[in-house]
């Protein structure tokens, strides 16, 4: 069997190689978040926003943005016969997995790098919660990526994955939304950031977390077989 | 000599639809079985069952000494399969796909470039090697796919339609890496009896609704 560690550093490699050669991801991403901001600002009439409705609007922007990374996670293993390959190689298929939720995480990563300073422009008075708000990005982050990562390599065989992914994966997403807005809401209110339940809300990202990762690692394996 | 397939009333379904119908293979090391028969006969679903991409219905199969679909796992790593797609990377140069699949197959970094420099020469690819698979013809895929099949120095070749967008050059220099020789055993899937029939051990003709014949 081939080491793990190095099965996994050739196939995020392989995904960072491909994603920076084509753009076909992240540019998408950062612009369709762009966009949404300014609708909203449009939308709402309103030139700063915070507590429920700031972190509201920050997250559906950034959940619809990642369903768009989602939706082409797995395209090329699908496409170009990548399944097949990594399948014939002496490697645990869960290593894929793992490979993939770590390229989404760096594709999320680089989206909010984009899309959260432009929020804070466009709606924020100051930015005193952005700094905690990094481990609420960052753990919302990861369930996503596990989640999406999971739905993305089920939808992938079907012709109608752009619409599997959003409907399976949306509904399968909102407690994580919900936690990661209930530890958002108070960073961004009026006034200044204040951190009521906010360790209890980083708690429950970190459950989701645990549970989508597991999940995620435990049956991916059976979702490659015929 | 020790059986490298031996595969007994193995059988496939897909849905209602028998794809494979209790096939009987014995193949000793350094054979080669060519699998002659129409289009749609299950000449591909047997070599995806033998590559360990497909699960069979029934019967029984055992490749390299290991039970499938049971001991698949064990399998993988020692065979060379060369499907109808050339499982590349289309983003990537022919060299970068040859270096991810030699880190799939955990050979050493310094081994691995040795390896794809030889490979690349013998299928006159070392000029075309990093330019992106996009942009070469199917033949040069093709060519890259036979490296990629060979790399990892399987004990198993499994070849569908191995000569499929070769030129004559392209076909004498493929010979030399998955043709019959010392070390190879093979099982090649082809519409062209004519090329192949000569080399093969043995033959099975696989016909649609009917039984497979070994001769």
């Amino acid at each position: 069997m081939t080491p793990s560690r190095t099965a996994f550093s050739a196939i995020l490699a392989k995904d960072l190689r491909s994603e920076l050669r084509t753009l076909q991801s992240l540019p998408a991403m950062a612009l369709f978040s762009v966009t949404t901001f300014v609708i909203f600002r449009f939308g709402l009439d309103r030139t700063s926003l915070s507590g429920s409705l700031a972190a509201g609007v920050l997250w559906a922007t950034l959940l619809f943005a990642a369903v768009l990374g989602i939706n082409r996670l797995f395209v090329a293993e699908r496409e170009e016969g990548g399944f097949d390959a990594i399948r014939l190689a002496p490697i645990d298929r869960s290593v894929l997995f793992a490979a993939k939720v770590a390229a989404l995480l760096i594709y999320l990563a680089a989206l909010e790098l984009v899309a959260v300073p432009i929020f804070a422009v466009f709606f924020l008075d100051g930015g005193g919660g952005l700094g905690p708000l990094v481990a609420v990005l960052l753990l919302t982050d990861l369930g996503l990526a596990a989640t999406g990562t999971l739905i993305s390599s089920m939808a992938v065989n079907s012709r109608a994955r752009d619409l599997l992914v959003p409907l399976v994966l949306l509904p399968l997403v909102v407690p994580l939304m919900i936690a990661a807005t209930g530890a958002t809401e108070p960073l961004l209110a009026l006034g200044g950031p204040s951190y009521h339940r906010f360790g209890t809300w980083l708690m429950v990202l970190g459950l989701y977390d645990l549970i989508f990762s597991l999940v995620g690692y435990a049956v991916f394996d059976f979702l490659l077989e015929d | 000599m020790s059986e490298v397939i031996e595969l007994r009333g193995l059988w496939r379904e897909f849905g209602e639809r028998v794809a494979l119908d209790r096939v009987d293979v014995f193949l000793a090391a350094e054979e080669s079985l060519v699998v002659l028969g129409p289009n749609g006969a299950g000449k591909t679903t047997l070599l995806r069952i033998l590559a360990t991409l497909l699960r069979p219905s029934g019967g029984e199969a055992r490749v390299l000494g290991c039970s499938l679909p049971n001991e698949a796992w064990k399998l993988r790593g020692k065979i060379g399969y060369l499907g109808h797609e050339p499982l590349l990377y289309r983003d990537l140069s022919g060299r970068e796909n040859l270096r991810f699949q030699a880190r799939l197959h955990g050979v050493e970094r310094e081994a691995a470039e040795v390896r794809i420099e030889e490979l690349l020469r013998a299928l006159g690819m070392e000029r075309r090697a990093d330019e992106r698979v996009a942009e070469l013809s199917a033949g040069m895929r093709q060519r890259l796919s036979i490296c990629r099949c060979v790399l990892h120095q399987p004990a198993l070749l499994l070849l569908d339609e191995p000569d499929s967008n070769l030129d004559v050059e392209g076909r004498e220099l493929a010979r030399e890496l998955i043709g019959p020789g010392p070390g190879r055993t093979r099982v090649v899937v082809t519409h062209d009896p004519e090329r192949h029939l000569p080399e093969a051990d043995q033959t099975l003709r696989l016909g649609i609704g009917e039984r497979a014949v070994v001769s």
